[in-house]
């Protein structure tokens, strides 16, 4: 699922879980104006670079469609709680 | 269930994190994917970012198989989450979306206990089916 990517400095980039990014860029920054999060609604859609058991990965949220996934932020690694 | 993590941190600082401290938690180390949002822009959308802190706060989404958002929690920094409180939770939305929205689940639901089926036989009569200790049990 998730395309193994080279160690470099990547950002996130993102739209909305199963809508195409405005431009279809894939550096096209996350639409600003789309902060409030409502429940029942679509969440917003992003691709990430991360570190996954030994790769790292470039992840995209949308690609988690048909199965249900809890997303957790965290304040850091290496802190207590 | 699908796990992701996020937070500021680098690729590189999750994969020491997880080789050097994590490891001696779990065994094998984490088994999801653990995201990085240097910049907090993902944290800005999902409105848990903190700009002054310059960190994300601890915020939980549940997203259902369609990509939406049936639940969140965000709490500051220094309380850690009730996992079981989640899993609880996701527990009873998984009930709620395989019957198709004809079920609910009441306050203090838990795997076993009683659901409603809501309609017009139950107007009024939901004191009958459920009790207020049930929210306690």
């Amino acid at each position: 699922m998730a395309e193994e990517i080279k160690a470099g400095c990547a950002r996130p980039t993102g739209s909305r879980v199963g809508e195409a990014a405005a431009n279809g860029g894939n550096q096209q920054k996350i639409e600003e104006e789309e902060t409030v999060i409502l429940i029942g609604r679509k969440a917003p859609d992003f691709t990430a670079p991360g570190y996954h058991q030994g790769k790292f990965v470039n992840l995209k949220l949308s690609e988690y469609l048909g199965k249900w996934v809890l997303l957790c932020f965290y304040p850091g690694d290496f802190t207590f709680v | 269930m699908e796990v992701l993590s996020v937070s500021v941190d680098s690729m590189f600082v999750h994969k020491m994190w997880n080789e050097q401290e994590l490891v001696k938690m779990v065994k094998g180390g984490v088994p999801f994917p653990m995201l990085s949002d240097g910049g907090g822009n993902v944290g800005k959308v999902y409105g848990v970012y903190d700009p002054d802190a310059g960190v994300e706060t601890r915020g939980r989404f549940l997203i259902d198989p369609d990509g939406v958002i049936q639940a969140y929690e965000v709490l500051t920094p220094p309380v850690g989450r009730n996992v079981t409180e989640t899993i609880r939770q996701i527990q009873a939305f998984q009930l709620v979306r395989d019957s198709s929205g004809t079920l609910a689940t009441p306050s203090g639901w838990r795997p076993g206990k009683p659901t409603l089926r809501p309609g017009p036989a139950l107007v009024g009569n939901v004191w009958k089916e459920w009790k207020t200790e049930s929210a306690f049990e």
